[in-house]
């Protein structure tokens, strides 16, 4: 047991040590700066505020906010988006409804409401930015993976 | 003591013996704008922000509220604060309003919401007495800033214009009808209409 103390008492030494080394070296990060270096911060960009439907890009993705949600309440209160993506909302806002999955228990067993489990919008669903990605993304579609 | 009370009555019917008829004039005139002055100053100190958050239960309640939110701020630095929402320009219906508030006075005294939990049990009656106020004066604290003449519909958002244009320009829907939340916190919405 002593030794094992030892053991790792001397490897968080050389740890310790090793830090200031480990910095300097030119390794690849998204900070853009050592890290006794304040980088500035970016810009903020622009919120999406189109309203038109993003196309998904896998057939399970959650869809994307075309619209600022600022502000927007969802808590054991109220939901703010269900005011206008509701069932009943949808006749006066014209927005597309919640889909039937979120009134699915986990038995996929329909219920008259959304579900908790699916009440939280913004745990899926999030607004986007424009912005220019910071790493370089291979993502490919489904359809396009199909025809390779 | 009725006897003297008619005593009174007939004193003030009868002519000044002592004053002249300048004096009483002119100094009911002057008295009458020292008198109007210091009722509408006071008034007006009553309608302000600084007075509002005098006191814990709009400070550390609705005020924190309001302070993340657009109407306190935003890009251009341009706010709104309490009165210019909750109190209305018009003089007499200021004046209405103001006797209103004379119950807050009562609520006050005896602490109705001395603490967030006494608040947020009545939230959802406060917040409806508001609700009904905005909608009975067709949400006329909003249109004191945003008015509809001079909206720039096709620099709003798609959704924003479209139910604008078909919910708002034909009075079908007032501002407070779809923006209830806007400067505050909810209250606990199940049961009010348009909402689940």
């Amino acid at each position: 047991m002593k030794q094992m103390t030892l053991i790792a008492f001397v490897g968080a030494l050389f740890v310790f040590a090793s830090g200031p080394v480990m910095a300097a070296d030119p390794i690849a990060t998204l900070r853009g700066a050592a890290l006794d270096i304040q980088p500035k911060a970016p810009m903020m960009t622009r919120q999406v505020n189109t309203d038109i439907r993003e196309v998904r890009i896998y057939p399970e993705q959650p869809p994307t906010i075309p619209h600022k949600i600022r502000g927007y309440q969802i808590d054991l209160k109220t939901n703010k988006c269900l005011s206008c993506h509701s069932r009943t909302a949808i006749g006066v806002s014209q927005a597309p409804m919640v889909s039937i999955t979120h009134f699915m228990d986990r038995d996929a067993q329909v219920l008259a409401a959304v579900t908790p489990r699916r009440y939280f919008c913004t745990q899926c669903h999030v607004p986007q930015h424009v912005n220019k990605p910071l790493v370089e993304n291979q993502f490919i579609d489904a359809d396009a993976l199909l025809k390779k | 003591m009725l006897a003297k009370a008619v005593d009174l009555w007939k004193l003030l019917w009868r002519p000044s013996r002592h004053f002249s008829l300048a004096f009483l004039t002119v100094g009911g005139f002057i008295a009458g704008i020292a008198f109007w002055g210091a009722f509408n100053t006071s008034l007006e100190l009553t309608n302000t922000e600084a007075f509002c958050i005098g006191c814990h239960e709009m400070r550390e309640n609705v005020y924190e509220e309001l302070r993340s939110t657009i109407h306190y701020t935003n890009r251009s630095g341009v706010r709104a604060t309490c009165p210019d929402c909750h109190v209305p320009h018009n003089w007499t219906d200021k004046i209405a309003r103001k006797m209103a508030a004379t119950k807050e006075v009562w609520g006050k005294v005896f602490g109705t919401i001395s603490t967030r939990e006494k608040f947020e049990g009545k939230r959802l009656e406060l917040a409806k007495h508001e609700w009904a106020r905005f909608k009975a004066n067709d949400s006329l604290e909003c249109r004191n800033c945003h008015d509809f003449e001079y909206m720039d519909i096709t620099l709003q958002s798609p959704r924003a214009a479209d139910h604008h244009t078909r919910l708002l320009a034909k009075g079908e829907k007032t501002c407070i009808d779809c923006h209830k939340g806007i400067a505050h916190e909810l209250p606990d919405m199940s049961g009010v209409k348009g909402w689940n």
